[in-house]
């Protein structure tokens, strides 16, 4: 989910700058000892609201609630577990308001057995996402549900930490102007 | 004359050869046989008079070609070479042990290619099995080697031979997707699409100029079909949701594919230019992996209607779906035999994922695998054979399985992983 991690890496980068003040004695010392992860000290601002995948800060800023997007399921479960309510009613929440915004729900199964049947697996949970979603109001056309089965591992590994990670559905915006995550 | 199977095993590693693929990744394929049948038949291919360099190419070939097959044991021919007139000692090569020999001759023919010259003999009865030429250009040799082989070996086994077909797979290497096509001894590799995105599902048009498959480039699974030698690929199904498990017709005209456009994962069929869709299952449940039975009138999938995935069997066009495997919680990737006599598919069993044959006649069923993350089996066109994805120390390999389990071939790719594997239908 490189695409995922790109824009939450700069809105905390972002965070981190303008949230942190100077060290007081800053003025004079070397530039080399300054802190921060940016070299300059100039935090860099996309006008208009937007990161750089062009949607909104509250769906990226790791601070908001949107900007969590992952779904994990136990294994041979296709039913969105409790713990994931509040935050399908925020995306849900977000959607209604925002009816111009679009999702790609991409369901995702660990490695066993065969590819066609896990890609069916994975629109499973896909599918149970997007009914989560549709009963809190969304509406269809807002929402595709697509499987990647076992082919986009988050996690690489071959045991069951690894498949938990793999065992997932997540959440890809797009902006009314088709800018976005997919 | 029954022998013991496990004393006849032997390793034969063929030397890794490079492959030259316009720009893209490079990748060595390479086989080694595992396990061989109980009765090979003792046969001698001597050398071809003629451009001794050709000659070299052409008999290495048909000698490495029957002697993959599991079926035929090489009875040294001591250096010999002997043309396809040339008189036979049959006695002679009987009591050295070969039942049958073949002899031939490599000429430049009249506009400069090359034609190899051949003839089969029956040692124990002292006649000639018949021959054959075959007219090549001097790049082609390696073919010619190949329908050689395929004629010694119907001649011998009374079945179809497969040396002259191709193979497709995909290569995963340095975070790249590559589908490629090559002889079914492995070499002549070449890649048909590269992407950084996954593929997989590949499978042969039965004409064997195209092949379907699923392709990740537009961030969801989409189907395409891709003429090999033009280059030019059209989507079949791009509908909203998965798009996946194409299957051809037998007549090439038409595709059974899955799609979750409707909710769960659903058969359908759809012209092969991606006209005339038309749905097939209507359950509550998954079907896919659909695979036309070899006459056309039902298709093999796999649901989990039943509460586990399981193989059933429905009319072409729909209807009432019939369940074919019961024993164990997870059957799945069914593919029916070309000569429609069985069914391949993969079965867990204790926690392993194995190749499965069954007999349709008698519904019996004989797990022909000894390793145990088997996936994609695809039969050989003659049905002898079958391809599976399966994984050696922790790469993803290729393996060749008769179906009765005895003969076992692995085809490794030095760079990376293998899987994905579909056998192309007969030479045409």
């Amino acid at each position: 989910m490189k695409k995922l991690l790109i824009p939450a890496l700069l809105a905390a980068l972002l965070v981190g700058c303008s949230t942190t003040p100077l060290p007081e004695d800053s003025n004079g010392a070397p530039v080399e000892s300054r802190s921060g992860s940016s070299s300059t000290g100039v935090a860099p601002v996309t006008a208009g609201g937007l990161d750089a995948s062009g949607l909104p800060r509250e769906l990226t800023d790791p601070k908001s609630k949107l900007s969590q997007r992952s779904i994990y399921f136990d294994l041979d479960s296709y039913e969105v577990k409790g713990d994931y309510k509040d935050l399908v009613a925020s995306h849900a929440k977000y959607l209604v308001a925002n009816k111009g915004f679009k999702v790609l729900l991409q369901g995702n199964t660990d490695e066993r057995g065969s590819r066609e049947y896990n890609l069916a697996l994975g629109q499973k949970r896909a599918e149970a996402v997007k009914r989560s979603l549709t009963l809190l109001g969304v509406t269809e056309a807002q929402i595709e549900s697509v499987s990647l089965g076992e082919e986009k591992p988050k996690d690489a590994g071959h045991d069951e930490a690894a498949w938990s990670q793999n065992r997932r559905a997540d959440i890809l915006y797009k902006a009314a102007d088709g800018r976005g995550e997919f | 004359m029954k022998m013991n199977a496990m004393s006849l095993f032997f390793r034969f590693i063929f030397l890794p050869f490079f492959l030259l693929t316009a720009g893209f990744a490079q990748a060595q394929l390479s086989i080694e046989i595992t396990g061989a049948g109980a009765n090979r038949i003792p046969v001698t291919i001597v050398d071809f008079p003629g451009d001794p360099a050709a000659s070299r190419v052409i008999t290495s070939t048909v000698r490495a070609d029957l002697e993959r097959s599991g079926l035929f044991k090489l009875v040294d021919h001591n250096g010999l070479a002997l043309d396809e007139n040339a008189p036979i000692n049959h006695a002679d090569w009987k009591g050295r042990g070969a039942d049958a020999l073949a002899a031939g001759s490599i000429a430049r023919s009249a506009d400069g290619r090359m034609e190899a010259r051949f003839r089969l003999y029956d040692t124990q009865k002292g006649v000639s099995l018949g021959g054959a030429a075959y007219v090549t250009n001097a790049t082609q040799l390696r073919a010619a080697g190949h329908r050689i082989a395929d004629f010694i070996y119907e001649k011998l086994t009374g079945e179809k031979g497969v040396f002259s077909t191709r193979i497709a797979y995909v290569v995963k290497a340095r975070g790249q997707f590559l589908l490629q096509i090559a002889d079914s001894d492995g070499q002549n590799a070449a890649t048909a699409l590269t992407s950084t995105e996954p593929i997989i599902s590949p499978v042969w048009s039965p004409d064997g100029g195209r092949l379907a498959y699923v392709s990740f480039e537009k961030k969801k699974p989409v189907i395409y079909v891709h003429s090999l030698a033009s280059g030019q690929r059209h989507i079949v199904a791009n509908f909203k949701g998965s798009n996946s498990a194409p299957g051809w017709s037998p007549d090439g005209r038409k595709l059974a594919v899955v799609l979750s456009k409707d909710g769960f994962s659903q058969l359908y069929s759809v012209n092969a230019d991606g006209s005339g869709l038309q749905r097939i299952t209507q359950s509550s449940g998954i079907d896919t992996e659909p695979r036309y039975s070899a006459d056309g009138g039902t298709i093999y999938f796999t649901s989990d209607r039943g509460g586990s995935p399981q193989v059933y069997q429905i009319g072409a066009n729909g209807g009432d779906a019939r369940r074919v495997t019961y024993e164990g919680s997870y059957n799945v990737s069914p593919r029916p035999s070309p000569d429609g006599k069985s069914l391949a598919f993969i079965s867990r069993r204790e926690g392993r994922f194995q190749l499965a044959v069954m007999d349709l006649a008698s519904r019996q069923v004989q797990v022909v695998s000894d390793s145990n993350k088997d996936e994609s089996p695809s039969f050989a066109p003659n049905s002898r054979m079958i391809l599976i994805a399966t994984e050696v120390g922790g790469r993803g390999v290729l393996s060749a399985v008769s179906s009765d389990g005895r003969i076992k071939q692995r085809l490794t790719v030095a760079a990376g992983d293998v899987r994905e594997p579909a056998w192309g239908p007969y030479f045409q």
